[in-house]
């Protein structure tokens, strides 16, 4: 495997011998826990871990939470205060279930703005940035087919609303949203299919969790100044870098203890904080509620979805030279899932030599407003789209579009980056002066 | 059952949202309470939940279920210091199940839940209303203002209660009644409290705020029953990832001081 030179485990008793040629699962553990790892690492870098627990926190708690849960029409309300008011721990398992996936979010929304910010995307990244994605993709799913699950009137609704973006297709959707939804609409057909699903997308997140480390431990972590670690030799690569355990292994539990306090105290102080009242109310497939809203982590993307109504120039234009096959709500959907695809596109569309924003005077502006945009757009999300409210969004959305088409693009011919450090031992030095030249 | 109950629902729910429609613009008043169970250290009041229940028990339950509360739960740890034996008393004498091996209407147990109550002119199911609502949502809904005020459950059904500003009128043959708290200004649910309306057993004056805040803080309970719990496991919790996160980092700042300072640290 290429990658960074580092010491290989060496079997040593006749058995560990014996096992190595068999099978050489020891020296796979030891060669994941052992990469050397940049040792400059901020503390932006530590979003993988937590998100990993997340994971496992929700595979856990949703295993359990299933062992109580009724998927059926009638009874699945009920089943939730079930486990909420009868169940010993319930209300603590399914209110950790329903914020974990919350903190999944907020951490995976920080560890991709990471990403932007430090050029984790560019070259020899792109596999591991573009199976990231594909990990973010499937959590969205697996967040909306588990909000449906409760049978509350946002579920319900949320639920309508979303398989209805599928049935904005062209000539095949109608038939897609009914395939999809078991019928011709949200009902006991469509809770069962979510919920196998919501079971079953979790494990292929996990899989793909494998595929997205295997990636980034052969090219080897970016770090804060984009600068690639010395592959000369064993001994060069150790002046850049530190074994992942114990140095990142102690560092990243101490952060993950943090962001868990954190999350505990949001848990067992105010639970339903980011839930939506709404969800309270058992599913009525004949009463709409006033406002739809979905969860606040696909409100971004909501609000690009919005944007694009029938009285935005490019929509119309773009429907007439499709002879009214792209209407504003297709338009809407593409645009939706364009502004994801766009991100996907970033290592392509990012024209720099340079690798991290520290080094990139002008870049740092347009990505700290694309931040901004992006929490514009969460809250807009939220709102009515009457005016000004159907202006930020476009405005927004426009400029989600723009940051990865036209301005990575160009920054990367006009831009003067300053100079990064020629090593990560350099980088290091000038934060820890300190610090022995030869990490032996 | 199931249909009957949608179908109450479904009535009682475009019967609001009429109402909603038929006014307009009025923006909803919600009066900030200071209940005993806000925030991290606040805990339910026993004795307002008792007086909270009455006030259920003798004007609300006529037209509004709790089907989603068990009888038990009033005596249960977390519950209203009920012994098993009033509560036995209370379900029998107050209500009746149809039991189906019987085949037959049979007196309530502990074990039974407080009737889903249906049909033409009845309210919505009151088991969870505490938490189906939100009584606050700035600033520009963005519903920062939940982090101090909390979500405003209890806040909006005290609001609603006292909120009834005596104007009534007619729309295609349904009485609507003026509600500073609710959206759009006019609800289907006449005027319930009145000064007097009810004694409580403790001497309390049974004014109208007083009933509302008492049933408010009582419904809070039927919605969150294991408040107390989930705030002590909240803290328990807390404590521990506190100690934990500290060693950690000294753990963390002794094993990186020679790779950082180029000497051993001691701790």
């Amino acid at each position: 495997m290429a990658g960074i030179p580092h010491d290989h485990y060496e079997p040593k008793s006749g058995f560990e011998k014996w096992l190595h040629k068999r099978l050489p699962i020891v020296s796979l553990a030891y060669d994941t826990l052992m990469i050397p790892t940049p040792k400059n690492l901020n503390w932006m870098w530590i979003w993988g871990i937590v998100l990993t627990f997340c994971l496992v926190l929700q595979i856990v708690t949703g295993v359990i939470l299933v062992m109580h849960y009724t998927p059926q029409v009638d009874m699945a309300f009920a089943s939730i205060e079930h486990i909420m008011r009868d169940v010993n721990g319930g209300f603590f398992l399914r209110y950790m279930h329903a914020n974990g996936a919350s903190l999944f979010f907020i951490a995976v929304y920080i560890h991709i703005f990471r990403g932007l910010y430090y050029g984790s995307y560019k070259a020899p990244r792109e596999v591991t940035w573009i199976i990231g994605m594909l990990i973010y993709l499937a959590m969205m799913a697996t967040g909306f087919l588990g909000y449906v699950l409760p049978w509350g009137q946002m579920s319900f609704w949320g639920a309508t609303v979303i398989t209805g973006l599928f049935g904005a297709i062209p000539f095949i959707g109608e038939g897609i949203q009914t395939w999809l939804l078991g019928g011709p609409a949200v009902d006991n057909a469509t809770l069962n299919r979510f919920f196998s699903l919501h079971y079953l997308l979790p494990f292929v997140i996990a899989a793909l969790v494998a595929v997205h480390i295997w990636a980034f431990h052969t090219t080897g972590n970016n770090n804060p100044t984009g600068v690639e670690v010395r592959r000369g030799s064993k001994e060069e690569a150790k002046k850049d870098t530190l074994p992942f355990w114990p140095y990142f292994v102690i560092k990243d539990l101490f952060a993950l203890a943090i962001v868990f306090l954190i999350f505990w105290a949001v848990v067992g102080f105010m639970p339903n904080y980011l839930g939506h009242p709404d969800n309270y109310i058992e599913a009525n497939p004949l009463a709409t509620p006033a406002h739809i809203v979905p969860e606040w982590y696909y409100l971004p993307f909501y609000a690009i979805l919005r944007a694009f109504t029938a009285d935005v120039w490019a929509v119309q234009f773009v429907s007439w030279i499709t002879g009214g096959i792209v209407d504003a709500k297709f338009f809407g959907v593409l645009a939706m899932f364009g502004a994801i695809f766009v991100m996907v596109l970033a290592p392509w569309l990012d024209t720099s030599s340079t690798r991290s924003g520290r080094y990139r005077p002008a870049f740092k502006w347009w990505f700290w407003l694309l931040a901004i945009d992006f929490m514009v757009l969460m809250w807009v999300g939220a709102r009515d789209t009457n005016f000004p409210h159907d202006w930020i969004s476009l405005i927004g959305a426009t400029y989600w579009f723009a940051y990865f088409l036209v301005v990575l693009p160009l920054l990367g011919i006009f831009e003067k980056p300053t100079t990064p450090p020629e090593t990560i031992e350099e980088d290091f030095k000038h934060h820890y002066p300190d610090s022995p030249s030869a990490a032996e | 059952m199931i249909k009957k109950l949608t179908l109450t629902a479904i009535t009682a729910l475009s019967l609001s949202l009429s109402g909603a429609f038929a006014a307009g613009d009025g923006e909803a008043h919600i009066e900030d309470i200071a209940f005993s169970f806000e925030g991290p250290f606040g805990t339910y009041d026993i004795e307002q939940l008792q007086r909270g229940f009455k006030v259920y028990s003798e004007v609300c339950r006529a037209c509004h279920g709790l089907k989603f509360v068990a009888f038990r739960a009033l005596y249960e740890p977390g519950g209203l210091n009920y012994s098993e034996d009033e509560v036995r008393a209370y379900a029998a004498e107050n209500y009746e199940v149809f039991d189906a091996e019987l085949d037959d209407f049979r007196p309530s147990i502990p074990s039974d839940y407080f009737p889903a109550v249906t049909g033409l002119g009845m309210g919505p199911d009151l088991s969870l209303m505490a938490k189906a609502r939100a009584g606050f949502h700035g600033p520009a809904g963005t519903g920062l203002s939940q982090l101090v005020n909390g979500i405003g459950g209890p806040e909006y059904i005290y609001s609603f209660l006292t909120g009834f500003t005596g104007e009534e009128r007619e729309v295609a043959g349904q009485f609507l009644y003026g509600n500073t708290a609710f959206d759009g200004g006019w609800v289907s649910m006449p005027p319930q409290l009145s000064d007097d309306l009810i004694e409580y057993d403790d001497g309390t004056p049974a004014t109208e705020e007083q009933m509302a805040e008492d049933v408010a803080a009582f419904l809070m309970w039927t919605a969150e029953p294991k408040m107390m719990a989930r705030k002590q496991a909240g803290f328990v919790g807390v404590i521990i990832l506190a100690v934990l996160a500290s060693l950690l980092y000294l753990t963390n700042k002794k094993l990186w001081a020679p790779h950082k300072y180029g000497k051993e640290l001691d701790l």
